[in-house]
This record gives structure tokens, sequence and C-alpha cells, in this order.
């Protein structure tokens, strides 16, 4: 049986900060051809550590690659045991699928099998938490604490949103996990609300809608659950964001988090030589983090005329070597099947390319950590009040500065609230949850206590003179609860 | 608007002027008692790790977005804060020796740097700066803290070390 990979590994088998737990080697065929995967890998991921690049093909017949990694993006559909459009990247590999490439849009699939339709499920509970990442982690457990009984439900196959791929270590205070590294504190927080008899856990299970009288439609592979919530907390998070310039859909272009997906989530080396775009935190951080998976950063181009990131951070990257081009922004990327290298430019006052200031760059990888946009859309369906706001990243709920949004008893926590950092959606992730707890208990004076010292501890970490974006942005949408109810 | 921009928020070079008017350069007496820590963090960054992480109280912090403050008679330029600061931003430098000074570094690449290894310098532009010995390293969750030997006119030069060319 040939094999797919050719004896191609883009594995890391040894790295600073990481230590990989590889399952069981799993066989598995890619268009007919043997591939080897290992137990906890996804099929895209499995696919890409063996050398493939091309994922599917537009029905325009342009290739496309891995780019978010998290389920979002839908670059990876594949068609897995006949069933088409199946998001690769969140799809565990196991022994024997049958795996083929899209080109263009695929055939819709057979009407299954008499017996095969899904099972249902009528749960209650009190609070429903959408979004199994840091600020979902924390509500669930803090709700839980005051004897909630929770219902926590993630579509990906394990707990820790986007903390389980953050390498380096948080700042913050010693009691908000500040000094740890992500992966450590996603590490901490799913085991304990694994472990927690108030919370029920749903993984590979989406919200697809919310409806009348506080019922809401879950659907997981097998099983469809309805769910009447006495409350419900958003913790939907973000996903990356786009830049437009010819050849951005070329295999090599990537979400910054979706090349941290690869190599510090699953220890898969994204490329060999980098390109960043934006130097913003993620821009840097995803620099230094490259540099310790082994692979070359030729630089990081913005657009800016300075860093938008702390100085800290670029300092760290400077130190090696990895030059950071302010003014500049990325006009092209070109390659065959595969990015082999970028121009970039500078820019004037006015952000216009300037003309004979190109510079190309040979690079398999262009990183793009241009922004993150809140995923709102299912917290839209509630009818909660909604403005766009550019500070916070798009379109965000109103809500007081307890987390609840213009509709009684949906509160909102994390990035999906605005776009700020995992430390920040931490904090709003217990605040939303005493929130739920004083709105299904009453106002237990120990729960109100412990918010009003949150909310206190929430707005002295945004006084830092860089977050003052942010703090307008929060302005524009913070009500009184006065306000909120009318 | 258009404030003026600090150049390090333009290339990501902390200067030593910079730390100079933070207060967060090291007293000449101090400097030539010991070791003694050098904080490189320009920025109200809401994080206090290392006014935790110090053993013998040394650095403080009235808010959480406050610059730190180093009392110079506490600091023993132990290395722990070095290990802990999220921002691998700390150092330890050593100007206490008449021919040789001694910079002490985050270090968090494979290969892990060994005692008595001759590592290449680095500066804060990446810089190659000639070589210079490991005297001492330790690890804390996986950063290692690493003292090199250097000539004592690169002890505010040197912040990084790489295992092998660069």
């Amino acid at each position: 049986m040939p094999s797919a990979s050719n004896g191609v590994d883009r594995r890391i088998w040894a790295h600073p900060i990481l230590e990989f737990k590889r399952g069981k080697k799993v066989k598995f065929y890619f268009e007919g051809k043997e591939v080897e995967g290992y137990e906890n890998e996804s099929i895209a991921i499995a696919l890409y550590a063996s050398g493939i690049d091309i994922l599917s093909w537009t029905p325009q017949g342009r290739p496309r690659g891995a780019f978010c990694m998290i389920g979002k993006c839908s670059s990876c559909f594949m068609v897995v045991n006949g069933v088409p459009n199946t998001r690769t990247c969140r799809e565990p590999v196991r022994e024997g699928l049958q795996v083929f490439r899209q080109r263009g849009l695929p055939s819709i699939p057979e009407v299954r099998e008499e017996g095969e339709s899904p099972e249902e499920e009528v749960l209650e509970t009190d609070v429903l938490i959408i979004g199994g990442g840091p600020a979902g982690l924390s509500a669930a457990l803090k709700a839980a604490e005051y004897g909630l009984n929770v219902l926590l439900v993630e579509d990906h196959f394990r707990l820790g949103g986007q903390l389980v791929k953050q390498t380096h270590k948080f700042f913050g205070s010693k009691e908000l996990f500040g000094g740890l590294r992500g992966f450590q504190i996603a590490e901490m927080l799913a085991d304990k609300v694994l472990n927690n008899e108030n919370i029920k856990v749903l993984t590979e299970t989406i919200a697809y809608g919310v409806f009348r009288d506080g019922w809401v439609g879950l659907a997981s592979k097998n099983k469809h659950y309805r769910v009447r919530a006495k409350t419900m907390i958003f913790a939907t998070g973000a996903h990356e964001n786009y830049l437009a310039f010819p050849g951005n859909d070329l295999p090599g272009v990537m979400g910054a988090g979706g090349a941290q997906t690869l190599m510090n989530e699953y220890g898969v080396r994204p490329g060999n030589n980098a390109l960043v775009v934006g130097a913003g935190n993620v821009g840097l951080i995803i620099a230094y983090q490259l540099l310790q998976a082994g692979v070359n950063v030729k630089g990081i181009v913005e657009i800016m005329p300075q860093i938008g990131g702390w100085a800290v951070h670029a300092a760290k990257v400077r130190r090696y070597g990895i030059p950071i081009f302010t003014r500049h922004t990325i006009k092209r990327v070109w390659g065959k099947d595969r990015v082999e290298g970028a121009t970039i430019v500078q820019v004037d006052e006015n952000f216009q390319p300037i003309p004979g200031t190109e510079k190309d760059i040979e690079c398999d990888l262009v990183l793009l950590a241009v922004g993150l946009t809140p995923d709102a859309s299912l917290l839209a369906q509630t009818g909660a009040k909604m403005a766009w706001v550019s500070e916070l990243g798009g379109l965000v709920a109103y809500r007081t500065k307890y987390m609840e949004t213009t509709v009684p008893g949906v509160f909102i926590a994390g990035d999906v609230k605005g776009i700020e950092e995992a430390t920040v959606a931490m904090l709003e992730g217990q605040i939303a949850a005493l929130s739920a707890v004083i709105k299904v208990k009453g106002e237990i004076p120990k729960a109100v206590e412990e918010r009003e010292k949150l909310v206190k501890i929430l707005d002295e970490y945004r006084q830092s003179p860089l977050l003052a974006r942010v703090r307008e942005g929060i302005k524009k949408v913070l009500l009184t609860e006065g306000e909120c109810y009318e | 608007m258009n404030k003026e921009i600090p150049p390090y928020r333009v290339n990501g070079i902390i200067p030593l002027e910079v730390i100079k008017e933070l207060g967060l350069l090291p007293p000449e007496e101090r400097l030539k008692k010991g070791p003694v820590v050098l904080i490189e963090c320009p920025e109200r960054i809401p994080c206090n790790i290392c006014v935790s992480a110090c053993p013998y109280g040394a650095i403080s912090m009235n808010s959480i977005t406050d610059i730190p403050k180093v009392d110079w008679n506490k600091c023993v330029g132990c290395a722990t804060c070095v290990a802990l600061c999220p921002g691998l931003a700390i150092f330890v430098i050593d100007l206490s020796q008449e021919d040789k000074g001694y910079v002490t570094v985050p270090h968090e690449f494979l290969p892990a740097p060994k005692k008595g290894e001759e590592v290449t310098l680095l500066g804060k532009d990446g810089r190659t700066l000639g070589t210079g010995k490991v005297v001492r390293v330790f690890e804390r969750n996986k950063t290692y803290v690493v003292t090199v030997e250097v000539p004592k006119e690169l002890v505010f030069e040197v912040r990084a070390i790489w295992v092998g060319k660069k």
C-alpha cells in the first residue's frame, strides 16, 4: 500500500516548553493511500503532519489549506467516510477512516438508512454556558461553587478553548493564575470542571439556536438536545480576521491561531520560514513561539507606525534577531501549491503602499495576526441589543458591569463581549456566573460581595494606559442596570 | 492622536535611558556590591508577578498597573524573578568583579544550556556580541535562568544567549 506521507513527518519531537502526549498510532486512508496519525490528533492535523498542504479546492479550482484549525473557517472541509463538509481540523482520526478531498462543492449525501435517526433528550438547567474556553470554564466553576446546576457546551472535543495552545506565561497576579502558562491554566480549569458533580459537560456539541421561553437547541453527532435554561452565559469567543491581498488563500497563509494549534496543541511544525503579519501581542507572541518550535522567522510586518503589543513582547523577539517592519504591509504572496514567498511594501501616512519600496521575502508560511472578531451570532438570536464597536472588534452586546445583556438572564463573558485577553475572560466568566447565581437564588450576600470585588479587580486591571482603546469601546456599550431593563 | 511615539514602541529595543528614567537602574554603589536586578519593564502592564516572586520582598507596587519599584538594599540578585517574570523582562547584572561582568538572562529554547559551556551572546537587537561562559543554570517551569560571564562593558548590552551559532 503506498503511503501518502512519502516519509514526511512535520511532528515536533523535542520542544523547550511542551511535551506532546501522543496516543496510539492510528492508520487511515487519504484518497486511498495509507496515512499514519496518532490518537488525539484530528484528521487535518495528521494530514498536515504527513506533508499534505492542500485540503480542498474551491469551485474555481484554487487550492485551500489549513487556516484557522479551530472549526470556524471551512478551509478543511473534506469527505470523511462518505460524509462531505466534515470539519477535519476538529474531527479525531480513527482507524480505517476514508478521507477524500473535495473539488468544488460536494454532492449531497444519501439519505440515512432507517433506524439512524438521532436520539432526543430534554434537559433542564439553572445555567447553560456556551463555550468551554477560559470564560466558560471559569463561569462554570463559580456557578457550581454556589450550588447551581450547570450545563456546559463546547463544540471542540476538548475543553480549554484557545488557552490550550498558549505556551507563554500570563501576566496578572498570582490569584488570577498570572505566571502560569496558558495551557497549564487550561489543564487546571478543565480538570476541575470535569470533576465537579454540579457541572454536566457536553463536548463535540453545537448550540445551534435560541428559541422562545429560554429554550436552546443543541446538536451532537448522534443526539439532539432541547435545553430549558433559567439563565445563559454566552462565552463563544472569537475568530481570526482575514486580510485582503493577492494569494491570501494559498496554503501556507494561515491564521496565527491556526499555526498555534498546529505547533502548540498538536506538536506539528507549521512551516520552515515564516513571515508574521501584525505586531500586536498575538503577532509578537506567535513569532517567539515559532522560534521555540524550530521555525525560522523572517520578520514581523506592522502597518501602523508602532507595534501594537507590549514592548516587552517585542523586546523578546528582537533579542533573537527577528526584525519588526513598522509602516509596512503585505502586498502579495506567491507560490504554486503552497506559499513560496511574499512581497512586503512600506506605506505612507495614509497607509497607501509607496511604490519602489517592495521587498521580497522567501518563506513557506505567512501568518495573519491582524485581530479577532467576536463570535456573537448565536447571542444575537436572543434579541440582545447589539452595536458595532470597532475598539472591541465588531458586533457586541450592550451589557451592565455585571455582564448582563438587555435580555434578562442572558450574560456574556470573554471575547464575545469584545476582544481582550484570557485573564479578563476568566474574571468576566466569574462575574457572569455570580450574576446568574443572584438571578436564580436571589441576592445572596456572599455572592453580591464577591461580585463587587471582582468588578473592582477587573476595573483596576484595565487601568493600564495601553488599554485606553478597550476602555473607550466598553464605555460605548456599558449600561446601568436601570437602562438595561428599559 | 499623533502623540510622540517612544522609539522602543517602534523597534522593540528598550534603551538604558528609559530604564533609568523609570528609576529601575541600580545606583552606582549598589552595582559595585554584587549581583542586582535590572527590570526592563517600561509600560504599565497589569501584572505584579515579580512582587510575589521575590523571596526578599524587594519589589513593590501600589496597584497592579504600576511600574515595579525595587528596594536596592533588599535585592540580593537571586534571579528568582528572572525565572518567573511573564514578560521575560528581568535580568540580573553583576559589576562587582575587577575584570569580569556577569549577566543573568531567561532562556526558553533547546538545547538546554550547560554550566561551563561557551554560548553565543546576543544584544537587544539580536546582534552577536561574541561568546561567554555559562557559570550558573537553573530552571523554573521550563524557563532556564542562565548566568554568563561577559566583558564588563557588555553587561548593559547582553540580553540573551544562544547555544551554538546564531
